[in-house]
């Protein structure tokens, strides 16, 4: 059986031990985590997990129902299908040679982000997008030399019906 | 002195002011609003105040010797009586004692309320005197649990621990109780509005689709059976269960939890299923083109070689957990609920006349089971000395089959599955899960203060019995007549035997070659010492030491080097057993 990316987003109370409940579930039972985002929701008593996960059907079956099972999330939703918006944010640092400053800013133009952060070496950029934006970015930018990455990894939501 | 009790802080009163309690009240309070009449446990610091007012209240204490006892004497209190067991232990090393206990709680799924001291608020991560995270520790062994923040939580969240505890599939929550929390007095009024807990919805009532397929399975099915399991009993189902066994001319068996689910002296029970079950179990189930299983969750001490686990079978499979479901083994028909309102269901939706000719249709299926048990019956041989077997037996038959049985953990466990038939659900009290040795005596203690009146037995292993053999001065003060038989084989029988079969007999550090004198030691806590040596004592041996009116010790010298059989090998197909 081959393994299968997914992506689960979850209601859960906004409450201490919460996070660590779900993250331990996740070590105790042997299942990946890939990223992991949480924050606060509109109504303050509740955050949204964001949770990317590898595994074989039967082991995502198992995930989701053992999340519905912990008694502070709320509501759990597999949005692995076309119909949610996946973004991803991350900041990177990238040398930048003299020879590389014009290409970078080209290429920052072509994907829409922004340099955040100007040193005499280097570029800080922010990029937001679906995670082949950000790979198709990084792999541009890989041979100026990245120096420093920060991923928030996905954040998902379901879209609304029209 | 705790500075939160020199200056309470009382909310601004109400037209009707309700009174000041101190959070030791509301807790008392509480408890009792859950019917709760026994808590397990022992003192300190952090739970002084509230055991100053545990001594005012009506609830009655049992002072265990170790609060590893307290857990699982409170777990043997709830498997015997089907109601929630309680402890009250203090923070740190109390709180830390109780983890094994939890542990097997949560393994077989029975429902407890451990409450722990904790130290003030204000400390908590300082690394205080006696400080521990137990909410961190024991939040993968227990099914919620909670630290209290608040005193004006306080009544809410028992009330909340109580309802997790015993609903959907039942298990352990543990409450974690600072200091300046108990201590402090709040206006407080009884809670009125519901539960609520918006997330913890658990799905009693079964969907009549999925019970319709049942249904048409069954009337396909020519070699039906039944596989029962703790939820029979966690669910009080086996009077539905019963009835439908009969109703579709079934046979039925069970997993180590589910006996006496089924009465063991009925024509359609198979015996145990899996590792230690019996061949017909074993082959009935591998052999059988429909498999109902109520309440289980197909450990692997059950299917084995889960590819090879009942092949030729379709699986029906009601739980009320849908984590159990598919875990393990395929399902043709997951059926998410409550397995008496399922049963229940299933019996009306069928109607109580079987179709004519069923008797005759199954007659083959049911000779061929009866080959089966003819081929290998559970056996031993008799000889010089005495074996196990033969000691399980007699306990059997001395008691009418009527006892409240519990076990250590090893072979003692296996023979008293194998050679005590349970008739009802409740009366055979064992760690499954965990196999937690040192679980026997105090959870006959539990089991004990449930039912005075009852005879309660805790068949052991002489390795097991040392784990918690304290909890004796515990039966002793509190008069508790438990009945200990010690089946003392001066090995850690379970490991040696697979040292035995499958390490060429390299008995690494399972000898004991020291023991205490049973006899003794029983007298030195103040209960009746008993030992039989020679076949031919043990039956005055034992009969002696049961009619005896306190807590007894017998200490039987079997054989040493006698194994359980059948046995298939960890991860072999169920029908690939080592026989007698
Ligand atoms: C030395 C040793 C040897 C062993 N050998 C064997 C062996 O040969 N055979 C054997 O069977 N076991 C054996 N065991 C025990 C084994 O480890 C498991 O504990 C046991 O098989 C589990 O039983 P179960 O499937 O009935 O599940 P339990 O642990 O009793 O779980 C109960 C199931 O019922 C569900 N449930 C609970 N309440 C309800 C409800 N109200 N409605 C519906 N469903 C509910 C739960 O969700 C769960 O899935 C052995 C243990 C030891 C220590
Ligand atoms: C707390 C704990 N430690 C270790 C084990 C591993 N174990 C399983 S059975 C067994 C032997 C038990 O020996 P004894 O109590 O003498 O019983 P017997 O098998 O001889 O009947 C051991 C050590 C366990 N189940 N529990």
């Amino acid at each position: 059986m081959t393994a299968e990316r997914h992506i689960f987003t979850m209601l859960v109370d906004n409450e201490p031990g919460v996070l660590s409940r779900v993250v331990g579930l996740f070590s105790g039972r042997g299942f990946n985590i890939e990223s992991l985002c949480v924050a606060e929701t509109i109504d303050p008593k509740i955050s949204r997990i964001t949770l990317v996960t590898m595994a074989n059907p039967p082991v995502i079956e198992q995930i989701e129902k053992q999340l519905n099972k912990l008694i502070n999330v709320i509501k759990v939703r597999d949005l692995s299908g076309d119909d949610a918006v996946k973004r991803e944010m991350a900041l990177i640092c990238v040398q930048a040679r003299p020879e590389h400053r014009a290409e970078i800013l080209r290429i920052v133009d072509i994907f829409r982000c922004k340099v955040v952060d100007v040193g005499l070496a280097h570029y800080i950029i922010e990029v937001t997008g679906t995670e082949g934006k950000l790979t198709a970015l990084l792999n541009l930018l890989r041979p100026m030399g990245i120096k420093k990455i920060a991923r928030t990894g996905t954040v998902a939501l379901l879209r609304e019906p029209n | 002195m705790d500075a939160a009790r020199l200056e309470p802080r009382v909310p601004a009163s109400s037209a009707d002011p309700a009174p000041l309690l101190s959070g030791a009240q509301i807790l008392m309070a509480a408890l009792r609003a859950e019917g709760v009449d026994t808590i397990f446990g022992y003192p300190g610091g952090a739970v002084i105040d509230l055991y100053d007012e545990l001594a005012r209240s009506a609830i009655r204490h049992v002072l265990v010797r170790h609060e590893q006892g307290a857990v699982h004497a409170a777990d043997g209190y709830a498997r015997a009586s089907g109601r929630t067991g309680v402890c009250l232990v203090t923070s740190g090393p109390g709180a830390t004692n109780t983890v094994t206990g939890i542990a097997t709680a949560y393994a077989d799924s029975i429902p407890l309320v451990v409450i722990t001291g904790q130290v003030p608020t204000h400390l908590i991560g300082n690394d205080a005197f006696q400080e521990v995270d137990i909410v961190g520790i024991t939040r993968p062994c227990t099914k919620h649990n909670y630290l209290v923040a608040r005193t004006e939580d306080l009544a809410r969240i028992v009330r909340e621990a109580f309802h997790v505890a015993a609903s959907g599939r039942p298990g352990p929550v543990l409450i974690d109780l600072p200091k300046d929390v108990v201590n402090r007095r709040i206006a407080h009024a009884p809670l009125t509005d519901p539960i609520r807990l918006r997330a913890y919805r658990p799905n009693y009532r079964p969907n009549k689709n999925q019970l319709r397929k049942v249904l048409a399975l069954v009337a396909e099915a020519q070699r039906p059976v039944i596989f029962a399991g703790g939820g029979v009993i966690r669910s009080g189902a086996s009077a539905e269960l019963t009835a439908l066994a009969r109703r579709i001319q079934s046979p039925v068996t069970g997993s180590l939890m589910g006996l006496g689910a089924f009465p063991g002296s009925d024509p359609l029970w198979l015996g145990m299923l899996g590792m230690h079950g019996t061949y017909r179990a074993n082959m009935a189930v591998s052999h059988a083109d429909l498999l109902i299983a109520v309440g289980v969750r197909f450990s692997d001490r059950v299917t084995g070689k889960t590819d090879a686990f009942a092949a030729q079978a379709r699986i029906v499979h009601i739980d009320i957990d849908p984590t159990s479901i598919r875990k393990n083994v395929p399902v043709t028909i997951p059926v998410v609920g409550d397995c008496r309102l399922t049963l229940e269901t299933v019996n009306q939706m069928m109607g109580a006349e079987a179709p004519d000719g069923l008797a005759a249709a199954r007659r083959p299926w049911l000779d061929r089971i009866g080959e089966w048990q003819r081929a290998h019956k559970l056996a031993y041989r008799q000889g010089e000395t005495i074996k196990p077997q033969f000691v399980v037996e007699t306990l059997h038959r001395l008691t009418g089959g009527r006892a409240i049985v519990t076990t250590e953990v090893g072979q003692n466990q296996m023979w008293t599955a194998q050679f005590f038939h349970f008739d009802r659900p409740g009366q055979f009290i064992t760690s499954g899960g965990l196999g937690t040795m040192g679980f026997g005596l105090p959870a006959a203690i539990g089991a004990q203060m449930a039912f005075p009146d009852q005879l309660v037995l805790d068949i052991a292993g002489d390795g097991s019995i040392q784990m918690n053999i304290q909890e004796l001065a515990t039966a002793v003060q509190c008069g508790l007549p438990v009945k200990v038989v010690i089946l003392n084989n001066g090995y850690l029988g379970m490991v040696r035997q697979w040292q035995e079969l499958f390490y060429d007999k390299r008995y690494a550090c399972t000898r004991m070659d020291h023991q205490p004198d049973f006899v003794k030691l029983a007298e030195a806590y103040g209960a009746l010492g008993l030992r039989a040596t020679r076949p031919e004592e043990v039956e005055a041996v034992l009969a002696r030491g049961l009619a005896a009116p306190g807590p007894v010790l017998m200490d039987v010298l079997v054989e040493r080097e006698e194994c359980v059989y059948p046995m298939v090998p960890a991860g072999a197909p169920i029908t690939e057993m080592l026989l007698v």
